[in-house]
């Protein structure tokens, strides 16, 4: 038994077997949680979702290799737009896997080319050139005939395929629902993303991007080539942008240059300083503090007597104040904090 | 290690517990029987909405809810309908379709509201009309004038428009100017969306060869120098407008800087004396502060009775309505429209019966809707072959903050259909101020 333990523990070490492990487990309890919640919890799910993903991306290219986008939403819209004009009739030239792998290909051509200009910019330039990206793109799609203009373009999602659900229903005896049935496509594609994401940020690849976002110079002498490191890391961050973007499409069921404004790019970036910077369970947590105390603060407020147009005033406050008390008392995001707590209960730190 | 093996059982004891539950093959089609009831009970109707109340479009538009509430309590102050009271809940979408979306899925799925009412926008209303229509739920009364909203009751059975539409509007303004004004060099000023170009179309069937420039805007930006320069290098003479209330304030600031007087005729969106002025004000930071008398000899349209007209029937009710139930202030323009959706939401209430179901409400605009009487200038269009809004105009020219009317109530529909006098008289509101 004792040697079992031993050599598990040993095994658990090797991150892409925990890693791999992890996200079974997750895909598991997925499973399980999407069944037994209503179909309301469901589609907020599905939202928790698409802006985890869409953060953990962000950690990557921000948290890790040190490039501030602030335009990542127009790649949000890239691929939110390829499945749109892809779904626009509810009847997809290939399954919906393909739908999400086409618009997660054609954001990263988009990706490469941006990334390509950026790896020549350096700090506040990014910024700025990404920041340019997230105000064109969406007017881009206000002026071309094809993408419908102000209106955006309908999405459908095709209906629930029969051996999806009989599946569901035979290990959890729930049935699937169009909104549930996106939240399980969400889920599945976050975990996936994140254990791929994971192993990229314990590997060689990841070992450079940490290096060069601490050093460039000294990153350049010890043998990282900057610029391939850079332009990879861009072209990592918006698959996982292209891929939420996908999943923001069938979530929302429209496709419009209003759902992809600046504020979307900034509320991501906010995400993930919120939850820690640099890591995978911070954007996690900031996409979910995102997704669930807007709604929660007003239902709050909404029972503590307020009216419905001050309790909608009261979102944007709580999640004001709750941002400048983290910057304020805990610098490293809730995740950093965390992990420094329990760093020093172990004499680590 | 003990630990996970525990684990295991749990999730294996989990997994044997759920799928020992047989399927119950009736499940989906148990709610089809019978009409679906989802919202009634024999004393309440859950009712809900999606407003812009926080952010840039909130100014105005967040009044109508106010409207809509304050005459529902009216209603229930007196009874309700058929016993029942309006519990009316509005949620914040800040104009952006993907929180429209978010807060639909929660009035829908989670606060289970009977029907939707007056839900604001048209790109914010294309997010959910597909998930309303998909679910049956009634979607009473878009607020926006998009043709969208009933000229396909088949594709979108479960959806209803109130105002009048944008295309028809065009119609009444290219007959008028065609008759009245035949030597006009005529400039379009439109939004760059469905808004605009429904106008446009409307405008082209009576005063094709009289227009000289078309310039857009796309909403956002906050410079319209080049689209006004435009027109004035044009030698337009008269300026028809497809914009929202703000880009009114724009042209007219920019106009003035660069002495451009032609003559203004905005369209019924953009045209509300109140928010134009206070607008103005606004934008030229305190430069312009008689902004309202800035829009005197402005035309434009209207279909419902205004604040300026505190003798009128109806305006007396609401301003009855608004001191009694509102929050204060004074009866704007934006808590007229609310409170006129809200009355009509009842008419239909009263015409569905005392078995409230979905179906019964749906069905019971499309048969009697066409002969309600209310506020309206003219009667609303619904029936089997189209769910669109009112359709009668008046022309109007603005004077000091306040509308005269140059024309009879005229009617028409969307496509070829002939725009005509309106003969029927204006409907005054019951003694009780609820419909029968």
């Amino acid at each position: 038994m004792s040697t079992l333990a031993v050599r598990s523990a040993a095994l658990w070490r090797v991150p892409l077997l925990r890693h791999v492990v992890l996200g079974l487990v997750g895909l598991t309890v997925m499973l399980f949680v999407l069944g037994s919640l209503s179909p309301f919890r469901d589609a907020q799910l599905a939202t928790m979702a698409y802006l985890a993903i869409a953060a953990g991306g962000l950690t990557v290219l921000t948290g890790f290799s040190g490039q501030l986008s602030l335009g990542h939403g127009a790649f949000l819209a890239v691929g939110a737009y390829t499945t749109a004009v892809l779904l626009e009739d509810g009847d997809p030239p290939f399954p919906l896997v393909g739908v999400m792998v086409a618009a997660v290909v054609v954001t990263v051509a988009v990706g490469a080319v941006v990334g390509i200009a950026a790896a020549r910019l350096h700090g506040p330039y990014v910024a700025g050139a990404t920041l340019a990206l997230a105000v064109a793109v969406p007017s881009l799609a206000r002026y071309l005939d094809g993408l419908g203009q102000e209106q955006g373009l309908h999405v459908r999602v095709p209906d629930v395929p029969t051996w999806f659900d009989d599946t569901v229903w035979m290990i959890t005896g729930a049935d699937v629902d169009p909104t549930s049935y996106v939240a399980y496509l969400g889920w599945t594609a976050l975990v996936v993303t994140y254990v791929l994401l994971a192993n990229l940020m314990r590997s060689r690849v990841g070992r450079t991007w940490r290096a060069l976002s601490n050093d460039d110079v000294a990153a350049e002498i010890a043998g990282v080539r900057l610029g391939r490191a850079r332009v990879l890391a861009f072209v990592v961050s918006t698959a996982a942008a292209g891929l939420a973007g996908s999943l923001m499409a069938m979530a929302v069921r429209v496709t419009s240059p209003s759902g992809f404004s600046v504020d979307l790019s900034v509320t991501l970036l906010s995400a993930i300083v919120l939850g820690g910077l640099g890591t995978l369970s911070g954007a996690l947590i900031g996409s979910a503090l995102l997704t669930f105390l807007p709604q929660a603060v007003t239902s709050w407020g909404t029972s503590a007597g307020l009216s419905d147009v001050r309790a909608a005033e009261l979102a944007p406050v709580a999640y004001g104040l709750i941002m400048i008390a983290v910057v304020l008392l805990a610098p490293a995001g809730i995740v950093g904090s965390l992990r420094r707590v329990w760093w020093r209960r172990r004499g680590i730190a | 290690m003990r630990r996970y093996r525990r684990l295991g059982a749990v999730l294996l004891v989990a997994a044997l517990a759920t799928s020992a539950c047989g399927r119950d093959p009736d499940k989906r089609d148990s709610d089809k029987k019978a009409g679906d009831t989802t919202g009634v009970t024999d004393t309440s109707i859950k009712v809900g909405g999606t407003f812009p109340l926080t952010g840039v479009a909130a100014p105005g538009y967040s009044e109508i809810p106010k409207g809509i509430k304050a005459y529902f309590d009216y209603v229930n102050a007196q009874g309700g309908v058929h016993g029942r009271k309006i519990q009316w809940t509005v949620k914040d979408d800040g104009y952006n379709p993907t929180q429209t979306s978010a807060v639909t899925n929660e009035l829908v799925l989670k606060d289970k509201v009977f029907a939707m009412l007056g839900s604001l926008g048209t790109p914010t209303h294309e997010a959910v009309v597909d998930f309303l229509n998909d679910n049956k739920v009634p979607d009473i009364f878009v607020s926006s004038g998009s043709v969208a909203w009933g000229d396909d009751p088949d594709k979108y059975p479960w959806t209803f428009g109130w105002q009048t539409d944008y295309e028809s509007e065009g119609k009444v303004i290219g007959q008028y100017i065609a008759d009245n004004m035949p030597d006009a060099k005529i400039g379009l000023f439109l939004q760059d969306d469905d808004f605009g170009a429904s106008g446009e179309a409307g405008l082209r069937k009576y005063v094709d060869k009289q227009i000289v420039e078309v310039q857009k805007y796309t909403p956002g930006g906050t410079d319209v120098t080049p689209q006004v320069a435009a027109l004035k290098a044009s030698g337009a003479d008269l300026v028809v407008g497809f914009n929202v209330p703000s880009y009114t304030a724009l042209t007219q600031l920019v106009s003035l800087k660069v002495g451009y007087k032609p003559q203004w005729f905005y369209s019924n969106v953009g045209s509300d004396p109140t928010l134009v002025g206070a607008l103005l004000a606004n934008f030229s930071k305190g430069a312009v502060s008689n902004g309202a008398s800035l829009l005197d000899g402005v035309m434009s349209t209207a279909y419902l009775p205004g604040v300026d007209q505190p003798d009128n029937p109806w305006v007396t009710l609401y301003q009855k309505v608004w001191d009694a139930n509102g929050e204060g202030g004074p009866l704007t323009n934006y808590l007229v429209y609310g409170m006129s959706e809200a009355y009509t939401f009842v008419q239909a209430l009263q015409a569905a019966g005392q078995d409230l179901t979905r179906e019964g409400l749906v069905d019971a605009l499309a048969s009697d809707g066409g002969d309600f009487k209310g506020p309206t200038y003219g009667p609303f269009r619904y029936s089997d072959d189209s769910h669109l809004g009112t359709s009668g105009f008046q022309v109007v020219k603005l004077a000091g903050g306040a509308t005269q009317p140059l024309t009879d109530v005229l009617t028409t529909d969307i496509g070829d259909a002939d725009i005509e006098k309106y003969d029927g008289e204006p409907a005054t509101p019951p003694s009780n101020g609820i419909p029968k």
